[in-house]
């Protein structure tokens, strides 16, 4: 099975996310989240490979917020995008699926990548094939795949490339 | 003054709540259906969080918790179904007059691996 | 003031439920009717939301959490279902 070090930053997430939902914390409160946080790192669970690619240094915490930063500013300048099309009565759409190709290497670089591309309106990923992602795009201006590689993919990433390696 | 800045934040969350549902109602196919209506729920619905935080700061790790539950899950959602939508064979159309199906590279892909 | 613009808000949501609403009946096949379910649970999460603030109390805040974490299995279990033909692995 998975090795010790692959399920230690989900474990540290899950006991993050469990000392926020039981605040205040109390003494009893934080021995049973450690016996239990303790007892889900020994026993192995299957997909928890995935996080055996992310490492710890500060450069890539600095950049991981940057990229928090610039993705939120991404979200709402394309919602406002969005909501102009939605409310003008010509209804300027030309949608449909392109096909772009993506540098990450790592997995869960990818998974993020594509939730940003997800979470940013006007964009919808369809389908991920090894390093081609197929998206759903509202608003084609370009029939070319490194011109539409370079709208849609490059922002984010210059950050993940960093942040996941 | 501070609940009158946090209400109008709550409000501009309320206001891409009703947008979403517009471009759920006006727009042509599944797909932008989805775009519309997906995504400015998401901003819209972290604003009034956001405001609430604002507005009551006693349960901030409550609110904390759904801001950062709703951003995990309404991508993977969206995604979920557009990916079970274009496996049915809902193709993506131009819009409400024409039938004609626009540009689309993964079903042209499927299509020629097919023949070949 | 503050308490009139949070009613304001307030109703707006609930136009927008109705709006949805009307997506939910009309929608051409069901894969329409599931996007629109989508979109009317988190506007129902934001109302809940309201009715905690006005009522006062906080433990409507963690029914809200409970919805959303439904509404999201439901949603992946439907698009698996369609995807699939079964709910097998």
């Amino acid at each position: 099975m998975n090795k010790l070090r692959f399920r230690v930053p989900l474990v540290i997430m899950v006991f993050g996310l469990w000392a926020i939902l039981v605040l205040p914390i109390t003494t009893p409160k934080l021995i049973i989240g450690v016996v239990l946080s303790v007892i889900f790192l020994i026993i192995p669970f299957p997909g928890a490979e995935v996080y055996g690619d992310l490492k710890f240094s500060f450069k890539k915490v600095a950049y991981f917020i940057a990229y928090i930063f610039y993705f939120l500013w991404a979200v709402v300048k394309s919602n406002l995008d969005v909501a102009f099309r939605v409310l003008s009565p010509q209804l300027p759409i030309n949608p449909g699926i392109v096909k772009v190709k993506t540098k990450l290497k790592s997995s869960l670089g990818r998974l993020v990548l594509a939730n940003s591309i997800t979470l940013t309106p006007g964009t919808i990923t369809v389908d991920i094939e090894n390093e081609f992602l197929y998206i759903h795009w509202i608003n084609i201006d370009t029939e070319n795949q490194e011109l539409a590689t370079g709208k849609i993919v490059q922002g984010f990433e210059k950050y993940l490339e960093v942040i996941f390696g | 003054m501070i609940d009158i800045i946090a209400s109008v934040v709550i409000l501009v969350g309320a206001l891409f709540l009703l947008l979403a549902s517009i471009g759920l109602l006006r727009m042509p196919d599944l797909y932008n259906r989805m775009q519309a209506g997906t995504k400015a729920t998401t901003l819209g619905s972290i604003l009034i969080f956001l405001g609430f935080i604002i507005l009551n700061g006693d349960n901030w790790s409550k609110y904390l918790l759904l801001i950062i539950f709703i951003f995990f899950t309404n991508p993977l959602s969206s995604h979920a179904l557009a990916r079970a939508a274009h496996f049915m064979g809902i193709n993506p159309i131009l819009d409400r007059e024409s039938e004609i199906s626009p540009r689309d590279d993964l079903k042209t892909e499927k299509d020629t691996e097919a023949e070949s | 003031m503050a308490d009139l613009i949070l009613f304001i808000a307030c109703s707006i949501i609930l136009l927008s439920i109705l709006l949805t609403f009307i997506r939910l009946i009309k929608g051409p096949d069901y894969m329409n009717r599931v996007v629109a379910f989508d979109v009317m649970t988190i506007s129902s999460i934001s109302l809940i939301i309201f009715i905690s603030y006005f009522l006062k109390r906080s433990i409507y805040i963690d029914v809200s959490l409970v919805y959303a974490l439904l509404s999201f299995i439901g949603v992946i279990a439907v698009a698996r279902f369609s995807e699939k033909g079964d709910l097998d692995d």
